[in-house]
């Protein structure tokens, strides 16, 4: 399934769109609700698609994520795709996904998505209880992420991934495996199931710190990451990151599996970021400071940096670790000049002890229990001297 | 001879003897505008980004004073901080004179005090220097009464100057030459000269720092150490001008260099006496007074192949630091290491960080002790200062601890809050004296184990940077000792044990405890953290296991930020050590001591 050789060269496109209705209160990703700026937004984000035009690289995908792109009204949308097909060289069979959200979308604009090429709808749906919803501060109700995913499906769309958020507060198992229940029913052929994270300087974590209520126990999100892989594998939707799940191992999300495989991308719009193979950039985060520059005809790019090796085989571990099927140990030692096993000896052979971790046919990976812990144990391998050697 | 004048600057720590030195020497132009630093003679990284001197440094300055003629100063810098106080002692028996430095704002402080005592010891001509007379703050008629009252020194003799602003300069440059003597000796008597520092040039072998005496030496001589009979063929000699400067020939009254093909790191050693083969001189100078160290520490290397680089780094550092003293020691938890002495806490900050940067090596040091008397019931004394040697106590009659002579200068508005420090260590206090209507001398008695690991930046911050500190050992005294085991899962980890007072036993394993919970990051396990004396469990922490944290989602492929909080907790952490199923991080060994804050 994973078809590495065929996908290695070409690229893929991310576009972030930078406005919200409304910011989530967990979310740190960047956005703004000054939705003032699309238009201005627009006509920058175009000028960096001409700067960055290439005629060599091809990609076979593309990914409108956000923010909300489906904020932006969908002759913008169509505007935008004109753009990119006029300068860049996209495969017939591209996967091109946008993300959308209840409450700002409606039938006739997902048409017109189908109608432009984009073929894959990644819906942020976080759950489908009305109490859920109201303490992450979304801005839709239940009824509300229904009726897009039913939309959807009257759209045409035949690769629909849900988002959906798990750990939540006094979330009972049952509480969840109602959301999953209520999510299969139109039988997504991608799942993305998060679990939620308090990230710094978001209103819920500065709420937490304040005791505004208390998070749910350690063991009880372990216990809902299991009981998840668990139920969906029952209901034929495979695990193959430590989020993602996908209907019998065949709807994988190809744009994502770049970030975690080393593939290059190019990374559009504000705080977007771009990885040719070595060298990753990243743009502005401020919406004005991005726009400000593409009027001078410059690249809004707020810095870049050049992997060495030892940052690289943090990359590979952390990354690889993520997926299922783990780290290519073949791979490994063709790119570091080590074998995997040697230069960890130690951290490997207390995490198998645990049974954390395994190796077959040349692969490393985590076990269920271990991706459980997967940031952890990315610092055990992180802290260890292994440069050194 | 008569145009060579060799002297130091001491000062307590910060009354701005570097910079004083960096405008010396930019004033006498030996350094181009360009390549010239500040501190330019501390030339460790560990020396500038502290902002301290730890070594002694010379340079020559040629100098054209107003009557017309040109002179060598031989400038030697001096370290301020009272672990290195033996740094300053040898550097002093190469001179003639001092200038003692004041701040002008700040006053005598206990290392003025204490400078000024070596500089008398070892017969120097004194003159006073007022420094930072810029400052707001800065009370000229106050410290020249200090001067006169607490130094008996000539106040109406002290030079006023401001090395920031680049004013006096040339004042000190020509008092130098019209108030401090030149050097005695023989050019033509048989050679004879001091070492007084050394250092390992990776090309040129031992570079020898020496102060002649008599006689005068050239490339081609055959130099012959005194206290060992090593000969060697001398290959160059010269004079420090920030770099070496070769010269034809040293004689006596300079201070220069001596490079002579020396492999052998343990053939040098300071305080000797140097002579020529053909022709030696009667007999060696008077030595040094060897440092005695005080507090005394284990050194491993992290990994546990690197014994041998740290035995060959050891060795050459000691080339440079002639009081740090160290043997072979081994731990069940760490493997083989080192136990070392050192002249304090900073001496042994010094020695760590030296290690690593110099020598790329990647250390553990264990919680530092000092050395106690033990009186067995076979009636031997032995004298421990490792935990792990400590005897039976059912075979212990007696058990001594070193006490010191501690001198505190403050500020009269501290003097509760630096008895009650002081009372906190087990101190004695001795007497008090106003130096000034409004600033005391506290002396106090307290066991040198409760000041060795941070009584000084307590006493700083306690004091808001007012109170200054030195002090002398006076002798061991009856104690009540026990061994504080630390035990990780159940397993006794001999790196982490120390020997603290009975008294103290629960806070010293509460505190132990505690600090190891904050050093030791989760692991896949709960960590049960304990302290015990014998077999009884005195104080227990937990660390529990791997939070089940799963970074969600990759932002836009912004794969960097993650790696970089993994590379920041690598940093904090430094390096781990695996003891038994743990891992843990080198820092907290030497954790296990620190006070609240």
């Amino acid at each position: 399934m994973c078809n590495e050789a065929a996908t290695e060269r070409k690229g893929g496109i991310y576009i972030h769109t930078p406005f919200c209705v409304q910011k989530c209160l967990y979310c740190d990703f960047y956005s703004t609700t000054n939705l003032s700026l699309t238009h201005d937004f627009l006509s920058a984000l175009k000028t960096e698609i001409k700067i960055r035009k290439s005629a060599f690289q091809e990609f076979d995908t593309i990914y409108i994520g956000g923010g909300t792109p489906s904020v932006m009204p969908p002759e913008q949308t169509e505007d935008l795709f004109e753009t990119i097909y006029k300068n860049f060289s996209i495969v017939p069979d591209a996967e091109i996904t946008i993300e959308v959200n209840p409450g700002t979308v409606d039938l006739p604009a997902l048409k017109r998505y189908r109608k432009i090429g984009i073929n894959r709808l990644s819906i942020g749906v976080q759950s489908f209880s009305e109490k859920n919803l109201r303490f992450l501060g979304r801005i839709h109700s239940a009824p509300d992420a229904l009726k897009t995913v039913q939309e959807a499906r009257n759209a045409d769309f035949k690769n629909i991934s849900l988002d959906l958020i798990y750990g939540l507060p006094g979330q009972t198992l049952k509480s969840w495996e109602a959301d999953l229940v209520k999510a299969l029913e139109f039988a997504p052929e991608h799942l993305s199931c998060y679990m939620l994270t308090y990230e710094p300087d978001t209103p819920l974590t500065s709420a937490l710190n304040k005791k505004h209520f208390s998070p749910l126990e350690e063991k009880k999100t372990g216990e809902l990451f299991m009981a998840t892989r668990a139920f969906l594998a029952r209901n034929e939707y495979l695990q193959y990151e430590i989020s993602s799940y996908s209907l019998r191992g065949i709807f994988p999300s190809m744009h994502n599996r770049k970030y975690w495989s080393f593939h290059p991308y190019t990374g559009f719009g504000p705080s977007a970021h771009s990885f040719s193979g070595s060298i990753r950039s990243w743009n502005h985060r401020s919406v004005t400071l991005y726009i400000e520059d593409l009027k001078k005809d410059q690249l809004p790019v707020e810095n870049k940096e050049v992997l060495n090796r030892e940052q690289k085989i943090i990359e590979a571990i952390y990354l690889g670790l993520r997926q299922t099927d783990g780290i290519d140990l073949k791979n490994f030692q063709t790119n570091f000049n080590r074998r995997f096993e040697e230069m960890f000896e130690d951290v490997v052979a207390l995490l198998k002890n645990k049974k954390y971790l395994e190796i077959d046919q040349g692969r490393c990976f985590l076990s269920p229990q271990g991706m459980l812990f997967l940031d952890s144990i990315a610092g055990m391998f992180s802290g260890t001297d292994f440069y050194l050697k | 001879m008569l145009n060579i004048r060799n002297f130091s600057i001491i000062a307590h720590i910060d009354h701005g003897k570097s910079t004083l030195s960096d405008r010396l020497i930019q004033h006498t132009n030996i350094v181009s505008e360009r390549d010239f630093k500040d501190q330019i003679l501390d030339s460790m990284d560990i020396e500038r980004e502290r902002g301290i001197t730890i070594k002694s440094q010379s340079v020559c300055l040629p100098y054209k004073a107003r009557d017309g003629k040109l002179y060598s100063l031989n400038l030697i810098d001096t370290p301020g901080h009272v672990d290195f106080t033996y740094e300053v002692s040898r550097a002093l028996a190469s001179c003639e004179g001092a200038f003692l430095l004041v701040d002008a704002s700040q006053g005598v402080e206990a290392q003025t005090l204490a400078n000024l005592y070596l500089a008398l010891e070892h017969d120097l001509e004194i003159i006073p220097v007022i420094n930072k007379i810029d400052l707001p703050s800065a009370d000229i008629e106050w410290v020249k009464s200090q001067i006169e009252k607490d130094l008996g020194l000539d106040p109406e003799s002290a030079i006023l100057t401001s090395a920031k602003e680049g004013k006096g300069i040339e004042d000190v440059l020509e008092r130098a030459v019209t108030l401090l003597p030149p050097p005695e000796g023989d050019p033509e008597a048989p050679f004879k000269a001091l070492i007084f520092d050394s250092h390992y040039d990776a090309y040129r072998g031992t570079v020898v720092h020496v102060r002649v005496f008599d006689g005068r030496i050239k490339a081609g001589d055959t130099i012959l150490f005194m206290s060992n009979n090593a000969a060697y063929k001398v290959e160059e000699v010269g004079v420090f001008q920030i770099i070496r400067e070769p010269r034809k020939n040293l004689s006596a009254g300079e201070v220069g260099y001596i490079i002579a093909g020396i492999k052998t790191v343990s053939d040098t050693s300071c305080g000797d006496t140097v002579t020529l083969k053909q022709n030696p001189c009667e007999k060696p100078m008077a030595g040094f007074k060897e440092a005695k160290p005080v507090v005394f520490s284990s050194i491993y290397p992290v990994a546990s192949d690197g014994y041998p680089e740290l035995t060959l780094a050891l060795e050459k550092l000691k080339l440079n630091d002639a009081s740090l003293i160290y043997e072979k020691d081994s731990s069940v938890a760490l493997g083989f290491g080192f136990r070392c002495g050192f002249l304090g806490l900073l001496h042994l900050e010094v020695v760590q960080e030296r290690l690593e940067r110099e020598y790329d090596l990647s250390l553990i040091i264990t919680a530092p002790s000092v050395q106690y008397e033990i009186g067995l019931s076979d009636g031997n004394v032995i004298m421990i200062d490792n935990p792990a040697m400590y005897p039976d106590p059912a075979g212990i009659e007696f058990t001594r601890e070193p006490f010191i002579r501690a001198s505190i200068i403050v500020p009269d508005r501290y003097m509760g809050t630096v008895m009650t420090l002081c009372m906190d260590r087990r101190g004695l206090n001795k007497t008090y004296q106003y130096l000034t209507n409004n600033r005391l001398e506290m002396i106090f008695e307290l066991p040198l184990a409760e000041i060795v690991y941070d009584f000084y930046d307590k006493l700083k911050s306690v004091t808001q940077g007012y109170g200054s500190f030195d002090y002398d050992l006076l002798d061991h005294r009856e104690t009540d000792l026990v061994k504080l085991d630390i035990l990780i899962n159940g397993d006794r980890v001999d790196a982490l044990s120390q020997l603290v007072h009975k008294d103290r036993a629960v806070e010293r394993a509460r505190l132990a405890c505690d600090r190891l919970r904050d050093e030791i990051p989760r692991q896949m396990f709960k960590i049960a953290i304990q302290g015990a004396i014998g077999s009884k469990i005195i104080s227990r922490k937990t660390i529990s296991a791997y939070r089940k944290d799963v970074t969600a989602k990759c932002y836009g492929g912004d794969i960097s930020r993650k790696r970089k909080l993994l590379e920041k907790q690598k940093k904090g952490k430094k390096r781990m050590k695996m003891v038994g199923q743990v891992m843990i991080p080198q820092s907290a060994f030497l954790s296990v001591l620190k006070t609240d804050d």
